[in-house]
């Protein structure tokens, strides 16, 4: 496991520093990242070390997640359509609690792409020919690290650069630290309260005829 | 952009703000929630020191865990019991109602709130589950949460969400015989694809949506989903509505008369405009079997695998993909391949017309040697309906098993689940890779009564052939 543990995402996130992870391959979904037994429990907390626990035993130490030089990485560089299948936020819970806090990719399974957005983890996204020079530039330098950077987009250090892209709203969303909805939710209580008495089920169907 | 659809009203009526970032606040107006996605919800609830907003629109039910061969307390496996425990406790400390194991509602979520009347047009209903889609057969606006979405409807009643198109998916002709809900959807995610419905509501229209009963209608919303569409409807209409009378939670006397006045106005215009639409002939579609990894995997029992060279290059890569992992070969046929377990249930296929449809191929015969079939109620409701009419005896003599109700082998969170590489013949939603509980385990999809035909012949078979005979012997 990582030998340190770096703060769960909080406020406003402007960018995501550290080792990258490159996990090739299309329509990994979230069966895999995740193992539908692992859902059989009460609190996220233990997710984090049984992340891709089936592909990781099947490649027996092979697998990037069990690379030495892997354990601090805190951004993983993936393919196209990453989190498809199940809603199950046990995955984006599962890649965080094992220290990931930004992913990069060719493109994100729609559920999972707001799950990561609900625990304040950018999802960012590059065209096919940028991520393969991406990780072809990370596995070739494996102790180099980087910066994120969500306002410049882009993804550097001093030897590589590679521009990304985060979607408008998902940007402002995760730079102003208003990615954590219940608080905003909750803020509106009064159109809540107003919506409810307007809603006819709520309301005994008066006035319907 | 869609307009005059019920998908627009319903929104319009539920949309309480703009939230930065694009998206809509949305009133939520039944919340359901189970043993699985709601226990990290609640503890977040605790650390933020919030309440619960509405207990009196939250409903919980226990259906994922549950162990179906018995089910008394404790469960055997111990984390299937701290899950359950840990429901209980939540529900008694926020005042939630929770219909347990022994309460005469227990079952599968997407089964119950419907029976009880729970379900009701114009709602918004969320649930921390991928099909909830299902409800949308009542002309209502459901979809599946994830579990800090959970923990925000929890809070708040409300969720972030952003506004999704709609296509019209229009069925013309007629189900032959023999052709259920199930192949109608396995047919339509076939054609479109499981990533074809991304961004969309699906509302399934026309003639051929019109015949189908509620229970069906339910079949065809749940899988909705599996065509990628977060949601799917059918407008209500006077089969809705006499569904929902006199149950449980429906509106009564003077109050049903204005509700059915109301839920009326919510079909979409006759001028709606819809995003997208597709047309379907009913009249082609053939009992369908799932052969691969993904639900739009299927083919129609009488053709073969679709070889490499015929699919679209998109499409090549998953299917060389599923040949590897389900050993089986492009170009063969689906009919006649052996299977070892059958499994009739899930919230796809658990309900009493499902095990009706089952029933009428078991009757009188026997599981062929060596397969294992089970059938597993959607709630305790549709068990004690079927045993009424005695199709527990049936199913029994006919060599299957009878279990208590819960999701069973639909997912591999209970006992009920595949060994090594067997196949299944299943009434369920998903034939993803490990699916049912083994990493080398195979699934087909089709409808229950195609289960049944799989279990008595041992191998996939025609179900429309042996209802023909039937009707022969019945004239003899
Ligand atoms: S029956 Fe299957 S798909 Fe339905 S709620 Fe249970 S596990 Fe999910």
């Amino acid at each position: 496991m990582r030998k340190e543990t770096i703060p769960f995402p909080k406020g406003e996130i402007k960018a995501v520093f550290g080792h990258c992870l490159v996990l090739r391959g299309d329509d990994i979904d979230t069966d895999r990242i995740i193992p539908a037994r692992f859902l059989k429990c009460v609190s996220f907390d233990k997710l984090g070390s049984n992340v891709f626990a089936d592909d990781r035993k099947e490649m027996r130490g092979k697998h990037p997640f069990d690379h030495d030089l892997n354990r601090q990485a805190s951004i993983l560089v993936v393919n196209e359509n990453f989190g498809c299948g199940s809603s199950r936020e046990h995955a984006p819970q599962a890649l965080m609690r094992w220290g990931i806090r930004a992913l990069i990719g060719e493109s994100f399974a729609e559920i999972f792409y707001g799950n990561c957005l609900a625990l304040g983890i950018p999802c960012a996204t590059a065209s096919k020919e940028k991520i393969s020079k991406l990780q072809t530039h990370i596995t070739e330098n494996p102790r180099n690290t980087f910066e994120l950077n969500l306002m410049s987009q882009e993804l550097f250090n001093k030897n590589h650069k590679c521009s990304i892209e985060i979607q408008a709203g998902t940007l402002e969303m995760l730079t102003t630290g208003r990615w954590d909805a219940t608080s905003q939710l909750i803020a509106r209580n009064d159109c809540l309260k107003e919506i409810a008495s307007k809603l006819p089920y709520l309301n005994n169907f008066k006035g319907h005829q | 952009m869609s307009s005059g659809t019920l998908y627009d009203k319903v929104w319009e009526l539920h949309r309480v703000a703009e939230l930065p970032g694009g998206s809509t606040q949305l009133f939520v107006g039944l919340h359901l929630i189970h043993e699985v996605t709601s226990p990290q919800a609640f503890t977040a609830l605790k650390e933020k020191g919030l309440k619960v907003r509405c207990p009196e629109r939250t409903i919980a039910t226990v259906d994922h865990i549950v162990p179906t061969a018995s089910q008394d307390r404790p469960f055997s496996d111990p984390l299937a019991e701290e899950m359950l425990c840990t429901l209980e406790k939540n529900c008694a400390t926020y005042g939630i109602t929770l219909y347990g194991i022994g309460s005469g509602k227990q079952g599968i979520v997407h089964v119950i709130a419907p029976e009880l009347g729970l379900t009701q047009p114009g709602m918004t209903v969320a649930c921390g589950d991928s099909h909830t889609s299902t409800h949308g057969a009542f002309g209502a606006i459901a979809f599946g949460i994830g579990t800090s979405q959970v923990r925000d409807v929890l809070a708040s009643q409300s969720l972030a969400m952003k506004k999704l198109k709609v296509r019209r998916i229009w069925v013309g002709g007629e189900l032959k015989p023999g052709v259920y809900a199930k192949d109608l959807i396995l047919h339509i995610i076939q054609k479109l694809g499981v990533k074809g419905g991304v961004g969309y509501a699906y509302e399934f229209a026309g003639p051929t949506i019109e015949a189908l009963s509620m229970e069906e209608r339910m079949t065809l919303c749940n899988m909705a989903i599996e065509g990628g569409a977060r949601c799917g409807y059918v407008n209500p209409d006077s089969k809705t509505f006499d569904y929902l009378k006199g149950l449980p939670n429906s509106p009564k006397d003077k109050a049903w008369e204005r509700g059915v006045a109301w839920w009326e106005t919510l079909c979409s215009n006759k001028t709606a405009i819809f995003d997208d639409e597709v047309n379907f002939d009913a009249n082609e579609i053939a009992p369908t079997v799932t052969w691969g990894i993904t639900p739009g995997q299927g083919v129609g029992i009488n053709d073969n695998l679709p070889t490499l060279e015929s699919l679209d290059s998109r499409e090549r890569d998953i299917a060389k993909e599923a040949y590897r992992y389900m050993e089986l070969q492009p170009g063969m046929p689906i009919e006649g391949l052996e299977v070892n377990v059958c499994f009739i249930g899930s919230c796809t296929n658990g309900r009493l017309s499902d095990l009706q449809a089952a029933a009428k191929i078991a009757k009188g015969k026997h599981v062929a040697k060596g397969i294992k079939a089970f059938v597993v109620p959607g709630s305790e409701q549709v068990a004690k309906a079927a045993k009424q009419e005695g199709l527990d005896i049936l199913f029994q003599k006919a060599g299957f098993e009878w279990r208590e109700p819960g999701c069973s082998m639909c997912l591999a969170m209970n006992p009920d689940r595949l060994e090594g590489n067997q196949i299944s013949a299943s009434s369920s939603n998903r034939n993803f890779k490990g699916r049912q509980g083994s990493s080398s385990g195979r699934t087909l999809l089709m409808s229950p009564a195609m289960v049944a035909a799989a279990a008595i012949e041992g191998k996939v078979t025609d179900v429309r052939k042996m209802l023909a005979q039937q009707s022969k012997d019945s004239k003899k």
